[in-house]
């Protein structure tokens, strides 16, 4: 009988992945396109790594003054990314508002693919990778409950688990075409929504309990985070959504967008008020810890490499807010569209190097070292993200045909051409 | 208990599988942290090391691991009225603790600020030239303070920087996975990372270490003053307080009423950097006229 059951589930396995070989391997040829473009730059950020690998961190562009630099930024910024999953969540289940729910899986794929980003930047970051293990508990030495990175390495893994279970699940009640077990999943569901905020508070509380950082010790830093990244996330999942429904039978309703972009402006609303506060409070003051903030707006004692960027953002940002707070521009799709660029480039940079590099400048000891990402670096960086989109892309190819009901279970497998077939056989 | 042995079935499985070339390395990266080693276990990383070092250099090292001495707790005082700014500490504290020379790391920072200011923001970091002290000028020697409350240990996600019963805050070099989280967290600017390898010439190298001291580092992890724990430990003055041309640095035992460090806190004025953030320094400037 077990052994049966057994036989039956490898029969399945089989069954499932054969067709998602097909699925993956089938395409238009912008998919092609797509994801040889992304494989290329894939390509040149492994040959960087290779290099980063041998020489160590001296190629890029950090210093023991400026010690985080372009992969740290990265890494928060997609925290927030992540964790603005829960924005789809929210009122898909908690107030069952249709239009969103179909595409709910969509944000929870999204928020894992952007954890394991996250990690790769993480990993990228450290200066003896292969001792990873030494975090691990029982194995390694974690100084828990005292180092908020713990923390964040438990935060992040659970985040990562619970929604790549909760969209396991989800997919395969659809793959199996069975009813949905919502006393098995609600909890799941709901205990993700606080897990989310968690992951950007404590990423937050990373760069929030530093004593020695003025720039980062601030109480509002939390509600910064998670007031931009309610921003960008969104933003990031209506391009997704659009290019989903262009490329695919997938309807998602302009409705469903449309809501979004409304929740997209209040967040704004409250980063840019948040921003304020903290401006004001700083530059009110006028003590020596308003150096950071001043380097980072106007530059400090004639350096100011970061005066130009940050600019930008405030620019985008608030032209962003403007585009999604009047609803004749929230409710046209170039207006939207352009905001939602907007949005994300400008929380990128607000959140990322805007964040991290400020906290070092001046130095604990007045010294102004100012960083700018290095060659090697960025190709990494770029690299990373673009294995991110494959995963993403890889990943959606497989699971909207099964919220489409195209692919299930009892889906015969399409015959192949002769020549594919063999490939067929050979992923097999 | 359980642990070692998951460590050491791992160990051996590794091992095993291991080329017999590689043995020595899997052996070090599967190494314990420096407190859960046992006698035989850091013997045996002792001389690993040794071996590693002498095929690098050249030389017989002598990696000690003297344990913290009861009734000790080092303590430092820096006469800012004497110090002119010659750095000398900073280079003997390289020559001493075999910081590396290609790159640069210095531990100790100098810093020059216009009498009449203490605002580091306005300080000049790189001076050169011409004689010292500079009219007009003092200057101020910063590094590791060795807090009370250290920030650095707090933060570090391994528990691979600690701080001994002695006072003095160490890195486990081989077990620090270096993250640079201690280095966001210190205020003092104290902690260095080795950005890429360390590069030292073989006739500058003093093979006279401590574990937890001035043994060479590698690539990859952080370091820091650590009061010259190889000579200190011992007895020693820090190679900082011998350089000292003209006797600004003082160093003992906070805890002997009659050492000279608790003499300087008892009769001059002192103050510590930062005490707003309560990290507490075992690190004393005061001014002697």
């Amino acid at each position: 009988m077990q052994k049966e059951y057994v036989a039956d589930f490898f029969a399945q396995l089989r069954h499932f992945l054969s067709q998602a070989a097909q699925r993956l391997i089938k395409g238009p040829p912008i998919y092609y396109g797509w994801l040889s473009f992304l494989l290329l730059i894939v390509g040149a950020g492994v040959y960087a790594y290779t290099y980063q690998f041998e020489q160590g961190l001296n190629i890029t562009g950090m210093t023991d003054q400026v010690s985080w630099g372009l992969y740290i930024s990265n890494f928060t910024f997609l925290v927030g990314v992540a964790a603005a999953a829960v924005l789809l969540i929210i009122p898909a289940y908690v107030y069952n508002f249709g239009p969103i729910k179909e595409i709910t899986i969509l944000g929870e794929i999204l928020a894992v693919c952007a954890i394991l980003m996250c990690m790769m930047f993480v990993t990228l970051d450290l200066g003896r990778p292969e001792r990873m293990w030494h975090l691990m508990p029982i194995i390694g030495r974690p100084n828990f409950p005292s180092s908020i990175l713990d923390w964040d390495v438990l935060v992040l893994n659970g985040y990562l688990y619970l929604n790549l279970f909760v969209s396991i699940y989800l997919l395969s009640t659809m793959y199996f075409k069975r009813k949905v077990n919502y006393r098995l999943i609600l909890p799941f569901i709901f205990l993700s929504i606080p897990w989310a905020v968690s992951i950007h508070t404590v990423t937050a509380y990373l760069y929030n309990g530093l004593g020695a950082r003025p720039f980062w010790n601030s109480a509002i830093l939390a509600p910064r985070f998670l007031a931009s990244a309610f921003c960008s996330g969104p933003a990031l999942c209506i391009i997704i959504f659009q290019v989903v429904r262009k490329f695919t039978n997938f309807n998602v309703s302009d409705k469903a967008i449309f809501k979004i972009g409304e929740m997209i402006c209040i967040a704004m609303g409250i980063n840019l008020l948040l921003l304020g506060a903290e401006v004001f409070k700083e530059l009110y003051t006028d003590s020596v810890h308003k150096a950071p903030i001043v380097y980072l707006f106007v530059g400090l004692h004639g350096h100011d490499s970061l005066v130009k960027w940050i600019w930008t953002a405030m620019a985008f940002n608030i032209t962003s807010f403007f585009l999604f707070l009047i609803p004749k521009t929230r409710k046209k799709y170039i207006t939207l569209n352009i905001a939602c660029v907007l949005i994300v480039v400008g929380v990128w940079i607000e959140k990322g190097m805007g964040l991290v590099i400020p906290g070092f400048i001046p130095s604990p000891l007045g010294e102004i070292w100012e960083y700018s990402p290095r060659l090697y670096e960025s190709m990494i960086t770029v690299g990373v993200w673009a294995l991110g989109m494959i995963l993403y892309t890889l990943a959606l190819k497989i699971a909207i045909p099964i919220e489409l009901g195209e692919m299930h279970m009892l889906e015969k497998e399409t015959p192949l051409p002769d020549d594919e077939a063999i490939n067929v056989e050979y992923f097999n | 208990m359980d642990r070692r042995n998951f460590i050491k079935g791992a160990a051996s499985t590794l091992a095993a599988l291991a080329l017999a070339g590689c043995n020595e390395q899997v052996e070090e990266y599967l190494q314990q942290h420096f407190v859960e080693m046992s006698k035989e276990e850091l013997d045996e990383a002792r001389e690993r090391l040794k071996k590693k070092y002498r095929q690098k250099f050249g030389v017989d090292f002598k990696i000690g691991a003297e344990p913290a001495l009861p009734e000790v707790l080092f303590s430092y005082g820096l006469d800012l009225s004497r110090c002119i700014g010659c750095r000398r500490c900073v280079y003997a504290c390289v020559q001493e603790n075999n910081q590396s020379r290609k790159p640069q790391i210095q531990w100790i920072r100098v810093v020059r600020m216009e009498n009449g200011s203490m605002d580091l923001e306005e300080s000049d970091h790189y001076y050169e030239g011409g004689m010292v002290p500079k009219e007009g000028y003092y200057t101020m020697p910063i590094q590791c303070q060795q807090c009370e409350n250290p920030p650095c240990v707090k933060v570090c996600p391994t528990k691979a920087t600690w701080q001994e019963p002695d006072g003095i805050v160490v890195v486990d070099y081989n077990w620090c996975i270096g993250c640079r989280y201690c280095m966001a967290a210190c205020p003092y600017w104290a902690r260095r990372f080795n950005f890429s390898e360390p590069h030292i010439p073989k006739e500058e190298i003093n093979p006279n270490t401590h574990y937890l001291g001035n043994r060479p580092r590698m690539r990859g992890v952080v370091e820091k003053c650590t009061f010259c724990i190889q000579r200190t430990r011992k007895g020693r003055y820090p190679a900082c307080v011998e350089a000292c041309p003209v006797g600004a640095r003082k160093f003992g035992n906070i805890l002997d009423p009659d050492s000279e460090i608790s003499k300087v806190i008892e009769t001059k004025r002192v103050f510590r950097l930062k005490s707003e953030l309560n990290t507490q320094p075992k690190f004393y400037y005061f001014f002697s006229i």
